[in-house]
């Protein structure tokens, strides 16, 4: 399978990563090569086989459902780039 | 240079030879003859001179409170937060972040009163093997600084290498302490995964994620495992198990232990002094008692693949925060989405975007089922087949590496680079404790062994470690660093 430019600017725009058409190309042609080492993965047979998410053993972790401690809002806000009273300042999301 | 370990420089302090105060000067000068490696990227002076005063009062007080890192100096990875003290990631999009909360092994390595010097260069979100990846510039291997130190915690393993700090931490995601403890010709040991908590550690891939010590000796790996291990309700992934006591282990040699070899750890592709210098050190293993026996990992080779489809995953996932909004670079845009765009084009470098793509289109609509979930099933088998291996031995011994550091600028192509991990990486799919160990020299070299154990057997993996490193040699040499060649930048 080879993977085409504009999968490429498709799955950087997910990602939301401002890549240039140079950028593009280069990331085309690298993971490409990636992807192909990586397709050898389609050939273990895993019919029997059951996901693993994580290998710490733990099933669950529960804590008792009570108030504890927080940041105090400066220190939570105290790298924000913008800012506006308490709050973080962002962009408007629809017009 | 001061070439001291952590017992050493602990029994000066207790005869009062010395103070931490001197002993944290003394770390920072040497150090700083270091800069032309390049391996630190800021001192740590305030919070060094406020713990050092704290570790001379209890070692003047209460001596027999004081535990064995009391007044210790040492470094950190650049990923570990530390309220107060800039953390960057070795990324520019987190240049200048100054964290608001002090992570839990930090935290305690602070309480058992080690004296924190100086934050290690490392590759950008601890992505990379060679320490190339750093938005802070490369770093030079203390045995030839035209080399790499490995990665992606260079920095660490290099201060260590250099005698400038008794011992230092690190994180391992793939290989990314033992394979610069290698290069470097240093101890470096990842515990089992869920055995030191990850609060207040910059996430890159969280299921695999562990940190962990480097040091000159396992006995000083022992000391700072022991601070740093153990339950925290602040990471739910941190094992609640009792830590078994390293010193019950520790001592008791290797006789009557079955040491099994992967046959596949030892195929081609492993450089020839690498070969030598490890079939010598299971000969040493053998002639203490240990039996060696072959075992069989029939799945290592697709774990390199399992491994490139789940870590870059979870990190795309992980560095979505990297936003721009909270902390961090902001590249201010009419559009919240170009905003977005801008900020991450310019603050992740080229390893970090090509790791988010391929996590992004493995978990993409249409790519997930072949990339994703078939990784996760993989992992399952490359986990069966070492608790099977453990049925049949104790513990696995094998190269951490297949090469030696190699020269600066010599895997510019991503694979290559990947390839470097190809023994260290499917530990940490299995989640079990790895340490490396120096084992000899190639070409000038140093080489790593490798011990890896049964999951919460972190104990026995030191117990063979160090049962090796007492009849050896390698572990007490020192790199030239500050007059090596081919050090500038």
């Amino acid at each position: 399978m080879t993977l085409e430019s504009d999968q490429v600017a498709h799955v950087a725009m997910l990602a939301r990563l401002g890549l240039s058409d140079e950028d593009v190309e280069r990331y085309r042609e690298q993971l490409d090569a990636i992807l192909a080492h990586v397709d050898r993965l389609q050939q273990v047979d895993t019919s029997e086989v059951g996901e693993t998410a994580q290998v710490g053993g733990l099933v669950n972790a529960w804590r008792e459902d009570e108030r504890r401690g927080c940041l105090p809002v400066e220190a939570a806000l105290a790298n924000a780039p913008k800012r506006r009273r308490d709050h973080f300042e962002v962009g408007a999301i629809q017009e | 240079m001061s070439s001291d370990t952590v017992a050493e420089l602990g029994a000066r302090l207790r005869r009062g030879e010395t103070t931490p105060e001197e002993l944290a000067r003394a770390a920072r000068s040497d150090l700083e003859s270091l800069a032309r490696l390049n391996p630190v990227l800021r001192y740590t002076d305030e919070l060094a001179a406020r713990q050092a005063g704290r570790a001379a009062r209890l070692l003047a007080e209460a001596p027999e409170t004081a535990g064995p890192l009391c007044g210790i100096p040492f470094a950190y990875k650049d990923v570990l937060c530390v309220e107060g003290v800039e953390t960057s990631a070795g990324s520019r999009i987190l240049q200048g972040f100054i964290p608001p909360y002090t992570g839990t092994a930090l935290g305690r390595l602070l309480d058992a009163g080690a004296v924190p010097v100086a934050v290690t260069n490392c590759d950008e979100f601890a992505m990379g093997s060679s320490n190339e990846n750093s938005a802070y510039g490369a770093v030079g291997n203390p045995w030839d600084g035209s080399r790499v130190p490995g990665g992606s915690s260079g920095g660490s393993a290099a201060v260590v290498a250099a005698g400038a700090v008794p011992f230092s931490l690190g994180t391992d995601t793939g290989g990314s302490i033992r394979q610069p403890a290698s290069f470097c010709g240093v101890a470096g040991f990842k515990p089992t995964y869920g055995r030191v908590s990850r609060y207040g550690l910059i996430a890159f891939a969280s299921s695999l994620d562990q940190i962990g010590p480097f040091a000159r000796s396992v006995d000083d790996i022992a000391r700072v495992y022991s601070a740093i291990a153990g339950h925290d309700p602040h990471d739910s992934t941190s094992s609640p198990e009792a830590v078994e006591p390293v010193d019950e282990q520790l001592g008791r040699g290797v006789e009557g232990l079955r040491l099994g070899v992967p046959h596949e750890y030892m195929a081609e592709g492993l450089e020839p002094g690498v070969r030598v210098a490890v079939e010598t050190a299971l000969a040493e293993l053998e002639k203490l008692g240990a039996s060696i026996e072959e075992v069989s990992l029939p799945s290592t080779e697709a774990a390199l693949s399992t491994y490139y489809i789940i870590a870059p995953a979870e990190c795309s996932a992980n560095l979505a925060r990297m936003d721009g909004v909270r902390f961090g670079l902001h590249v201010d845009r009419p559009s919240v989405t170009d905003t977005y765009l801008e900020t991450r084009g310019r603050g992740f470098g080229p390893e970090v975007k090509r790791r988010i793509m391929l996590g992004t289109y493995a978990l993409s609509s249409g790519y997930y089922d072949a990339y994703y979930r078939q990784a996760q099933k993989v992992r399952t088998l490359i986990a069966d087949e070492f608790d099977r291996a453990f049925e049949k031995v104790d513990a696995l011994v094998c190269p951490t590496s297949p090469i030696v550091a190699f020269p600066k600028g010599d895997r510019s192509d991503p694979l290559s680079m990947y390839l470097c991990d190809v023994l260290t990486l499917p530990v940490n799919l299995a989640g079990l404790p790895g340490i490396s160990v120096p084992c000899g020299v190639s070409g000038g070299l140093p080489v790593g062994l490798q011990v890896i154990g049964p999951r919460m057997q972190d104990a026995r993996v030191l117990r063979v470690a160090q049962a090796y490193e007492r009849e050896t040699i390698w572990h007490t040499r020192t790199a030239p660093a500050a007059d090596v060649p081919g050090a500038a930048q």
